[in-house]
């Protein structure tokens, strides 16, 4: 690597007052033809181009985006990474993006602050402990650290959650994955972008797609707001954006996109070092290296594009998290913010080709895409690269919406008896 | 002992009103109307915290709620206590403490200091080049970062506060009683409009309010004057409402506004006991008036952020308002006329000014010349190079400006002094105009981004739109009111005024220095420490964007979100970058505006308030009799009954017995209920169902399976004819209220040609079921004049009936299994008729059964509970539950998905029964089931959806879906447990009274 | 916050609505008639517009009645409500 980043390089360049550092990726005009154009310069999709160009050999790609790169859900998100699903095909695919954010910082050389604290998921009633108990076994036959713990276990783990009988929805228990944690947003788009660049993957900002230009049923290129630009294979990793794309090329997909918020605090020395979340409730915490705590609000019912969701979500979700942390009712909120998320009616992604020949989606993460980054982009270059989905994302196919075979990731059903 | 900096009464100020406050520990004295800021400098306290990342001394820099650097802890180790509260909003009340956040031991002498001198290390982003060697160690590495980040400590206990919403509607909303707002809520209220004015302030008038200059006059009176006439009269006009301290918080689509108004954080804290906190105000208003005013700019240098270094408005505001002077030896550094202000207000109050630094050349103005005549030196041309003094502003270094302003030129000039007052200009405070999605347009003159296009009915009024001036302001504002409230004239169409200011501006972003950038620390954002050089770095490092430049510096990211130091940010990079200002765009400005609390956003929708719980009209009864409950949906449902210390296993198991031995009673009213009535009743029926209902008889009773249009089971339940054209439907508990929305739904939007009316009826009816071999017994004396017989009352029918006159319903149906009866009464009378069975069950050692019992119950006969034993992924085939799937209607809802090439599949996870090989294990539900525990991986076949130890079979029973299991009748799986296999066999899921000879009994 | 204008009830916070997702997919007469893929097309796959869309509402916490609207989905602009069964605005 050209510019290798250490304390060494840290101490060198302190030494010419940092005058020297070297860009982290260039800025190019589009070339007129790639091997493969990737739209949306998120984390997934750098992470496809990254992965493109290091294990299947293809050096010749551009990834375009819109905006900034890491501008959309990348960098809304709670950046929670987790990979305790229920069926064995979720299993399998969160579970290989965990691995790889394992070794990712090194991987990269640039620290995306992984933070292996472990999430805790709460149950608050009776159905809710079956379902997190069918979950914990399945993870735990599918080799994922998940752990059933009761009230006291839970209260042990993380102190200043409410465990106490008397709440409205008291705390009966919840799983445990250590494995688990955060990471630094931001940095897991701008270390692919800079890995990926190293490898001579143009990164081409503030570029829109304006059309799909394809004959018949194969892709022929893109139109962009810097011109048309030839290609093959074209991998659409526009999260929110993608039925736009879609509509573009003549798709539909199983897609709704939803306004979904977050918020944090201002920032308070160390005081909770898991990650919270509650489903039933519908609130989820963590705090940032910052200090802030990340919280995680639900998203609307209706489409929006807007990137703003309406104050009864943060509202709700505020309620939730003073029920069960109210020693937090003093603390202040700094910042809110919406991003649109692209949602499956299965609550699972779609990693897969499409009726036209070239064009692959990666889409439908819903509110949960962060965590699968590394996994995501490594398996959709996979599908990319060889015209054939890997063995991990094959379930995650479009055609599931015609047979039948959803992989349904909402939980369980609405308790009801 | 300290200095006593206070020089004149200010009205503001309460000089009889002494009041003694803590900081760090020491006793110190202000009056009543100051802020804890203005209290210390009045004691000459400036430093009062630490920054964010080299642990840097801070002091107070501003006046008001845009404060990056003086935030403090109130009230440490208390339930009341608060971090990162700005010092300058803060109000002193007797016995106030507040200390210094983010540094240890003290903040006189803080450890963290040396992060200062390891600056060099530490630029922007410099986390993500590091720490990445050895991999495993970036946990520990993470633990110091995140103990030395973070600012004030979160509370450890509950909020003794409390909270509440306020929902406003208004014809007009005026933000900010500056003069335009106060101008603005007078137009508006005397034009009888309901008005609401806000002002984040105790006070109102805002920086007109303490104007007492011969420079600024309306009408022959200075400013302030004039001003407090106005507030005057405004406050007798009825159709205004005033809220000070009320800061807006967001301003959302359709005119929908947030604020906060704080009630009680100015009294002392045993004065707050029983009052509201804080009120969220949720404002609907028709127009929107904002006037929040200007926030003025610092100026970015080596050295800018030492205590001592203050906005020149701030120490304005100190002198005027609250009678206290910021330093003994003044200096002021300005590239406007702003700073000649503050120098004036100085001199009137005795302060003195050593001399001003100007970065204009060109000066002549009436306050300049002012000035001048008090012999104050002014160096014109002139920038400040650097500040020494490590706790205390104690010098600046001074050099002149090239012509160009890239450089400094000449020798330098070191000046002394105690405070430094710095005027970089205004910058328009229009958070809340975009946050409403307006959009901005950038003005080359001075520099300004300033309001363009509204997308609601709004305007934006004064400062915060652009104008500085008071004659701007007098002559604009009027004008600009009378199209946007659509009125005839206002009372300000001849006002006099007289406005010295000048307009001359010298902007330069990053004031030029004798060093090289790298060896100097031009702060720009304070509270972050990010420096003009980091931003640098991230444009030299291909960060482009200026959200990226923001993200990678956290330029912005302080609790004060940039208000001082975001347009510089944007300065900088324009000018680095070559790009204009206007393309470049601002930051999205994201709410709330300051700060929030949970506690206000959450209002009262604490504790018992979360949610609400919803009782059945037996609920006090249950609660009597010892029995615990079980959350479903938002219902508390008896779980079971502890009878003499039996734990949960021990009264279930009696419960059980008691039930098929005897009797039981359930109270069932949590069940959905719908009435259905019209002539296509029957019809709409056969669509919602699985099954037909055209032939069912009036007077009996049908279970029907309700699927989603994917085809999977969405809800179950019983539903009764009770005349041609009336049926009564129930539901489960916990999807009561959604299937009622399907079925509206269908019926308005597929099918309104259907004559169909639905009501839900669930909270109407007290729903009493007893069950058992002696129910009959039991409910018949109940219900005296009904003939019970199996001819005449069949299992699967109703009757009507009364009990003492007050009609019910009766139905003959069981979910256990067992000879039973459902009562349904109006819902007063349930406790009532609950009583009655018991009483009548005496005898018969009737026994009240909870959930817990009602799901052993039904297991025993396989039947399934919607949500526990499916999991929107099950079809009716796959439940075994053929028998209920109409082959010979044309359709209903999900019919079609039922024959898509995967639910079609034979091996699809089906509905089974499992018995344990030891009879005396019970499995846990939601264990998981495999085949060959050796494969790896482990394929899982399926799991354990319920599973109890059944007191009626003497063993353990579970219903589980397993893949291919309705062909798999008698094959052995085994359930591994974390630590143990168990082996099971596959069962039929009905494992008692398979001939139903029990319903009959 | 929209303010949404109910086409029985009047003008009406949000809270009171339910949003249910894209208008004028007609659930087909015959849907044993379809083939995997059109049946899919009708349960699943949706436009998802960014900028004008016909939608679904329901006043749900009101008078219960199901509604359509035009809204711009880039902006949150709600363009015209009508009643089920009414013909689409065309301007």
């Amino acid at each position: 690597m050209k510019n290798k980043y250490s304390i060494f390089a840290l101490i060198k360049n302190a030494f010419s007052y940092h005058e020297n550092w070297q860009k982290a990726w260039k800025d190019p005009v589009p070339k007129k033809e790639y091997e493969t154009v990737i739209i949306g310069g998120g984390g997934h999709g750098l992470a496809t181009a990254f992965y493109l160009a290091k294990k299947h050999n293809m050096k010749n790609i551009a990834v375009i985006e819109k905006g900034w790169i890491g501008g959309g859900n990348t960098g809304r998100n709670t950046t929670i990474i987790r990979s305790n699903y229920l069926w064995d095909a979720s299993a399998g695919l969160y579970n290989h993006a965990l691995n790889i954010w394992e070794g990712l910082s090194q991987e990269l050389n640039y620290n995306v602050m992984f933070s292996q604290r472990g999430v805790i998921n709460l149950a608050h009633n009776l159905q809710d402990v079956r379902d997190l108990k069918r979950r914990t076994h399945a993870n735990r036959l599918n080799g994922i650290d998940a752990v059933y713990l009761n009230t006291d276990e839970v209260k042990k783990f993380c102190p200043i959650i409410n465990t106490s009988p008397d709440i409205r929805y008291p705390v009966l228990g919840g799983t445990l994955q250590k494995r688990a944690g955060t990471a630094r947003h931001d940095a897991v788009a701008w270390g692919y972008a800079r890995g990926a660049n190293e490898m001579g993957v143009d990164i081409i900002q503030n570029c829109e797609v304006k059309g799909i230009k394809r004959n018949a049923d194969t892709v022929e290129g893109v139109e962009t707001s810097k011109g048309f630009i030839k290609t093959k294979k074209i991998g659409v990793v526009a999260a929110g954006h993608s039925s736009v794309i879609a509509n573009m090329a003549g798709l539909k997909l199983p897609l709704e996109s939803k306004p979904l918020q977050a918020l944090v605090s201002e920032p308070v020395k160390p005081i909770i070092d898991t990650v919270v979340m509650s489903n039933a409730v519908h609130a989820y915490v963590s705090q940032s290296d910052k200090g802030e705590l990340v919280i995680g609000a639900g998203t609307d019912d209706y489409v929006s594009y807007s990137q703003k969701g309406s104050h009864d979500i943060v509202e709700g979700t505020l309620n939730a998290i003073l029920e069960l942390y109210p020693i937090f009712s003093r603390m202040r909120m700094l910042r809110q913010w919406g991003g649109i998320v692209d949602i499956c009616p299965d609550a699972s992604p779609i990693i897969s080709k499409t009726s036209i020949k070239g064009l692959y989606f990666n889409c439908g993460w819903g509110t949960g895409g962060f965590k699968a980054t590394p996994g995501s982009g490594d398996l959709f270059a996979h599908t990319i690269a060889n015209d054939e989905p890997h063995k991990l994302n094959a379930a995650f196919n479009i055609n599931r919406f015609v047979s039948g075979d959803l992989v349904d990731e909402h939980g369980a059903a609405a308790v009801a008896h | 002992m300290t200095k006593n900096l206070r020089v004149k009464t200010s009205k503001l100020i309460d000089k009889t009103n002494r009041i003694s406050f803590k900081f760090n520990g020491t006793k110190y004295y202000g009056f009543k109307g100051d802020t804890l800021a203005s209290a210390l400098l009045a004691n000459d306290v400036h430093l009062v915290g630490r920054s964010f990342k080299y642990h840097r001394p801070r002091g107070i820099m501003t006046a008001g709620s845009e404060e990056p650097n003086a935030i403090i802890q109130l009230h440490d180790n208390t339930s009341r206590t608060e971090p990162n509260v700005r010092a300058t909003e803060v109000e002193i009340y007797e016995g106030l403490e507040a200390s210094s956040q983010n540094c240890w031991p003290s903040v006189n002498f803080d450890i963290g200091g040396i992060n200062n001198l390891l600056s060099p290390l530490l630029p922007a982003g410099f986390y993500y080049k590091t720490f990445m060697w050895p991999a495993s160690f970036w946990k520990k590495y993470e633990y110091f970062i995140r103990k030395s980040a973070g600012l004030g400590k979160s509370p450890v206990e509950p909020d003794p506060d409390v909270y509440e919403h306020r929902y406003i509607h208004c014809d007009v909303i005026v933000i900010g009683a500056g003069i335009s707002g106060i101008i603005a809520a007078k137009i508006s209220a005397k034009n009888g409009l309901k008005t609401l004015l806000v002002d984040e302030r105790p006070y109102l008038g805002g920086s007109t309010i303490y104007q007492n200059s011969d420079y600024f006059k309306i009408n022959n009176q200075n400013s302030g004057s004039w001003l407090e006439k106005e507030i005057n009269e405004l406050k007798k006009l009825e159709n205004l409402e005033i809220k000070t301290r009320t800061s807006v918080a967001a301003y959302h689509g359709y005119n929908f506004l947030l604020a906060r108004e704080s009630l009680t954080d100015h009294l002392p804290i045993e004065q707050r006991n029983n009052k509201t906190r804080q009120k969220l105000l949720k404002i609907r208003a028709k127009k929107v008036i904002t006037a929040t005013g200007a926030i003025e700019r610092p100026l970015i240098f080596d050295n800018n952020d030492r205590p001592g270094i203050l906005l020149s408005s701030a120490i304005k505001k100190y002198a005027d308002l609250y009678g206290v002077a910021c330093g003994e030896k003044n200096i002021l550094l300005t590239n406007n006329d702003s700073a000649y202000e503050t120098a004036i207000s100085l001199i009137q109050k005795g302060i003195k000014v050593e001399s001003i630094i100007d970065n204009r050349e060109q000066v002549n103005s009436k306050l300049v010349k002012e000035v001048e005549k008090n012999n104050i030196k002014i160096f014109k041309g002139f920038t400040v190079v650097n500040t020494s003094g490590y706790k205390r502003i104690n010098k600046v270094s001074i050099m002149q400006l090239s012509k160009d302003g890239e450089k400094v030129i000449g020798s330098k000039t070191t000046l002394n002094c105690d405070c430094l007052g710095v005027s970089g200009g205004w910058t328009p405070a229009v958070h809340l105009f975009t946050q409403s999605g307006g959009k901005l347009r950038f003005r080359e003159e001075d520099q300004v981004f300033i309001p363009l296009t509204y997308n609601s009915k709004q305007i934006s009024i004064g400062s915060c739109n652009g104008e500085f001036t008071l004659d701007e302001i007098l002559t604009n504002t009027p004008k600009l009111l009378i199209k946007f409230l659509e009125i005839k004239d206002t009372n300000y169409d001849n006002v006099d005024v007289k406005s010295s200011y000048s307009k001359l501006k010298r902007n330069i972003w990053l004031l030029p220095s004798d060093k090289i950038l790298g060896k100097t620390k031009p702060f720009v954002d304070y509270q972050n420490d990010s420096t003009a050089k980091d931003i640098k770095l991230a444009l030299k490092e291909g960060f482009r964007s200026i959200e990226h430049v923001k993200r990678y510096t956290t330029t912005g990211m302080g609790t004060d979100q940039g208000k001082l130091g975001n347009m510089h940010a944007l300065g900088i990079i324009s000018e680095t970058a070559d790009a204009k200002m206007g393309e470049l765009g601002t930051t999205t400005f994201r709410p709330p505006y300051t700060p929030l609390t949970f506690g206000t956003i959450v209002g009262r929708n604490v504790g018992e308030y979360f949610d609400i719980f919803r009782k059945t009209p037996i609920h006090d009864w249950h609660v009597k009799n010892n029995a615990e409950f079980e959350n479903v949906g938002q219902w508390k449902r008896a779980w079971y009954y502890p009878i003499n210390n039996e734990d949960m296993h021990q009264a279930v198991q009696r419960e059980s017995k008691a039930a098929r031995d005897s009797a039981g009673i359930l109270d069932a009213s949590t069940l959905g209920k719908i009435d259905i009535q019209g002539t296509d009743a029957s019809e709409f029926l056969n669509r919602v169902y699985t099954n037909a209902w055209s032939k069912l008889a009036i007077g009996k009773c049908r279970y029907g399976l309700m699927l989603n249009e994917d085809g999977m089971v969405y809800d179950d339940g019983v539903t009764t004819r009770l005349a041609e054209n009336h049926y009564i439907m129930t539901t489960t508990t916990g999807g009561a209220a959604n299937v009622m929305g399907k079925l509206e739904d269908y019926l308005q939007t597929e099918w309104p040609e259907l004559d169909v009316y639905l009501t839900s009826v669930t909270d109407h009816f007290a729903t009493i079921s007893v069950c058992g071999p002696n129910s009959k017994k039991i409910v018949s004396s109940v219900i005296s004049d009904l003939d019970f017989t199996d001819e005449k009352f069949p299992h699967m029918s109703f009757q009507n009936a009364k009990i003492d006159k007050i009609n019910c319903r009766v139905m003959r149906i069981s979910f256990t299994g067992e000879h039973s009866y459902e009562i349904n009464v109006q819902a007063n009378y349930g406790k009532s008729v609950w009583e009655k069975c018991m009483e009548a069950g005496k005898d018969f050692n009737i026994t009240p059964y909870g959930t817990e019992t009602m799901h052993l119950l039904r297991a025993e006969k396989g039947f399934i509970i919607v949500g526990q034993d499916t999991d929107a992924t099950m079809t009716p085939i796959d439940l075994q539950m053929d028998w209920i799937v109409s082959k010979k209607k044309y359709d209903f809802i999900g019919k079609r998905s039922l024959y898509r090439s995967d639910t079609i599949r034979e091996d699809r996870k089906q509905l089974v029964g499992l018995l344990t090989e030891n009879p005396d294990e019970v499995l846990e539900e939601g264990a998981q089931i495999v085949a060959d525990i050796k494969k790896s991986p482990v394929e899982m076949l399926g799991h354990v959806t319920s599973s109890y130890y059944s007191p009626n079979l003497k063993k353990s029973i579970a219903l589980g879906v397993v893949r291919g299991g309705k062909n798999m009748m008698g094959q052995k799986l085994i359930i591994p447990m974390e630590k143990k296999l168990i082996n099971v066999t596959i069962t039929d899921p009905v494992f008692l009274d398979k001939e139903n000879k029990r319903l009959n009994a | 916050m929209f303010l949404i204008y109910c086409p029985f009830c009047g003008e009406r916070e949000q809270s009171e609505f339910k949003a249910g997702g894209e208008a004028h997919i007609v659930r087909p007469k015959q849907p044993t008639e379809l083939s995997d893929d059109e049946w899919a097309e009708y349960l699943f796959m949706r436009k998802n517009i960014k900028g004008v869309q016909f939608e679904r509402w329901n006043h749900i916490h009101g008078c219960r009645k199901w509604f359509n609207m035009v809204r711009d989905t880039s902006n949150d602009e709600i363009k015209a409500v009508y009643k089920m069964g009414e013909k689409p605005p065309t301007k």
